[in-house]
């Protein structure tokens, strides 16, 4: 019988390996204190943030960055709020030069209601930043043929919305969401809609690499168990994922059978 | 807004708790200015109105209502003709509310003169000059009230917190078309709405992660369109001022009241963040207790000390101990 430890199995990503497989985003966190020990809690090695909402400058004061630098976590700075392709490659372009970083999770959004990414925009501004050396990792819908457009300039992942940002619908079309797991090579990371613990374990069992989610620690009553619980719901849907489900039946199937029983 | 109802939020009761504790003192203490300098601070006991537009704002509203109730707050549910029959002028889309009675109001451009003149009737005198570290003050004892600042005086992690507010009035010169403070989500946006007895309504606030105080148009726009959303007839007000500020925020949110460890005759009175006029009363009186020996074992403190930082950190350090052994 073999054993997967999934704390062993580790992630890679844009050339670099992580132990896990849960990224956090840090909108919506009342509380940094707080925040702090969800971070620690969920196990997570790589944090996105949104360049528009911190101060580029480390304070030195207890701020946002400070907290991110001492839980020792890599920063992944994100175009959260850009409409267009020209505004999130400038955005890009500012967080590198502020984080020292070509990493960027490049987010142009369609809607203020939905939030939903604009396929347009985002494919343009992908392949402009992968020819200006970025590590892309763009926010996409669940519509596979976008998502290997995205592989196919050069992304260093995909990262499809399971549903709205901060809806917490979990994962609305779980077809969509394998499909793209068959239709491209690089990483698959399920970005946007998580709710509870049973859907980034959903997440990691339709074949995805990795889940990212805010809103559903940030916002919820007590943000460090449910970090925690996120980070065991990642480990099982991995290991469930390795396992190999059963199939889905219509009829029940007894787990002893009648042949072989002793006749009493 | 004294609104230690409306600002309880999940994981922060100890801070709730002093919200609750400070606004009790509220209306002794209001009496208490007013008698010593005649002064109309605009204290007003109408309450809170709490409110949701669309059914996804009443939803996020319900679970902190019910939150708040959950700790014996004073929450009353409303439905929407009873809102209307208090606030006609809400807008008829907004699905619902409750009521946070206790949650008073007072008018901070008012107080903080008022206070001055009272300080300064009582003998205090005051010095107009900057510190710019605290061995230049020679003193009994020493009160860091820096907002911001007391981070380079002290080494408190006290952080900015950048808020943008907007203030409209009425036109025609009369009273705002409403009585209550509302506080509510519309589209996912939340917002204040805090009526003047001058025709003055502050609509605010923003929270944000930065140091500057410039206004930027999207948070005038986003401010604008929820409190018109709420509050139709707010489209008709003037617009008389945009101004952003910072707040003293520390990492649990919760203000730093007591003596520094490693400074003799020190005390910090700092990191109120959104909570600075509710709080005014009980740091006022904690911090005369600490000053005149009366009141150093006080309960009330236990949770704020200026050391409570440096048990958080010695705990990272070990969990981070920790994770290299396993």
């Amino acid at each position: 019988m073999s054993v997967v430890d999934v704390e062993s199995t580790e992630f890679e990503l844009g050339g670099l390996r992580f132990g896990s497989r849960l990224i956090l985003g840090t909108g919506g966190a009342a509380n940094l204190h707080v925040l702090e020990q969800a971070i620690r809690a969920s196990g997570t090695e790589l944090v996105t943030l949104a360049l528009r909402r911190v101060d580029t400058v480390p304070g030195g004061s207890g701020g946002l960055l400070d907290l991110l630098d001492r839980c020792g976590v890599r920063l992944l700075p994100n175009t959260a709020g850009c409409y267009t392709a020209g505004e999130a490659v400038k955005v890009a372009q500012l967080a590198r030069d502020a984080f020292d970083t070509d990493w960027v999770k490049l987010e142009v959004i369609g809607d203020e209601r939905t939030l939903l990414p604009d396929g347009v925009e985002l494919l343009r501004a992908a392949e402009e930043l992968v020819a200006e050396g970025f590590t892309v990792l763009p926010y996409t819908s669940d519509d596979p043929i976008l998502a290997r457009r995205l592989a196919d300039v050069g992304c260093a992942a995909v990262m499809p919305a399971g549903s709205p940002i901060g809806s917490g619908l979990g994962v609305s079309n779980p077809h969509h969401i394998r499909l793209i797991r068959q239709s491209v090579d690089v990483p698959v990371i399920l970005d946007a809609g998580i709710g509870t613990a049973s859907d980034a374990a959903l997440a990691m069992e339709l074949g995805c690499d990795a889940v990212l989610l805010a809103s559903a620690v940030t916002r919820a009553a007590d943000p460090v168990v449910m970090a925690t619980a996120m980070r065991h719901a990642i480990a099982a849907g991995r290991l469930a994922s390795v396992a190999g489900r059963i199939p889905r039946r219509f009829h029940a199937l007894p787990s002893t059978p009648e042949e072989g029983r002793p006749d009493l | 807004m004294l609104a230690p109802v409306a600002e309880a939020y999940f994981g922060e009761r100890e801070l709730t708790g002093l919200l609750t504790e400070s606004a009790g003192r509220w209306p002794g203490f209001a009496a208490e200015l007013t008698e010593a300098t005649g002064a109309d601070i605009g204290y007003r006991t109408e309450g809170t109105l709490m409110v949701g537009l669309t059914a996804d704002d009443l939803a996020e509203a319900r679970r902190l209502w019910a939150y708040q109730q959950g700790l014996g707050l004073p929450v009353t549910p409303l439905r929407p003709s009873q809102l209307r029959e208090r606030e006609p002028a809400l807008a008829p889309r907004v699905r619902g509310g409750a009521l946070a009675a206790t949650d008073h109001q007072v008018d901070p451009r008012r107080l903080v003169p008022a206070l001055r003149v009272a300080a300064e009737r009582a003998g205090a005198v005051l010095v107009p000059e900057p510190v710019r570290q605290l061995s230049e003050v020679t003193a009994g004892a020493t009160v860091v009230a820096a907002g911001c600042g007391a981070a380079a005086l002290t080494g408190l992690p006290v952080r900015p917190v950048k808020g943008q507010v907007l203030r409209l009035r009425a036109p025609g010169g009369g009273p705002p078309g409403f009585r209550h403070v509302i506080r509510g989500y519309a589209d996912g946006e939340h917002v204040y709405l805090v009526p003047r007895d001058s025709g003055e309504v502050v609509v605010g606030a923003t929270v944000e992660e930065r140091s500057d105080v410039d206004v930027s148009a999207g948070a005038v726009l986003r401010l604008l369109r929820a409190a018109v959303d709420l509050l139709p007839e707010l489209a008709e007000y003037d617009l008389v001022e945009t101004v952003a500020g910072l707040r003293p925020g520390t990492p649990d949110n919760a203000p730093i009241l007591g003596p520094l460890p490693d400074r003799p005759g020190v005390l910090a009175a700092t990191g109120h963040h959104r909570h600075g006029i509710v709080l005014t009363p009980v740091t006022a009186d904690l911090i005369a207790g600490l000053i005149t020996g009366e009141g150093t074992t006080e309960p009330l403190l236990a949770p704020f000390r200026p050391d409570r930082f440096h048990t958080h950190s010695a705990g990272a350090e070990q969990s981070r101990e920790d994770d290299a052994w396993n």
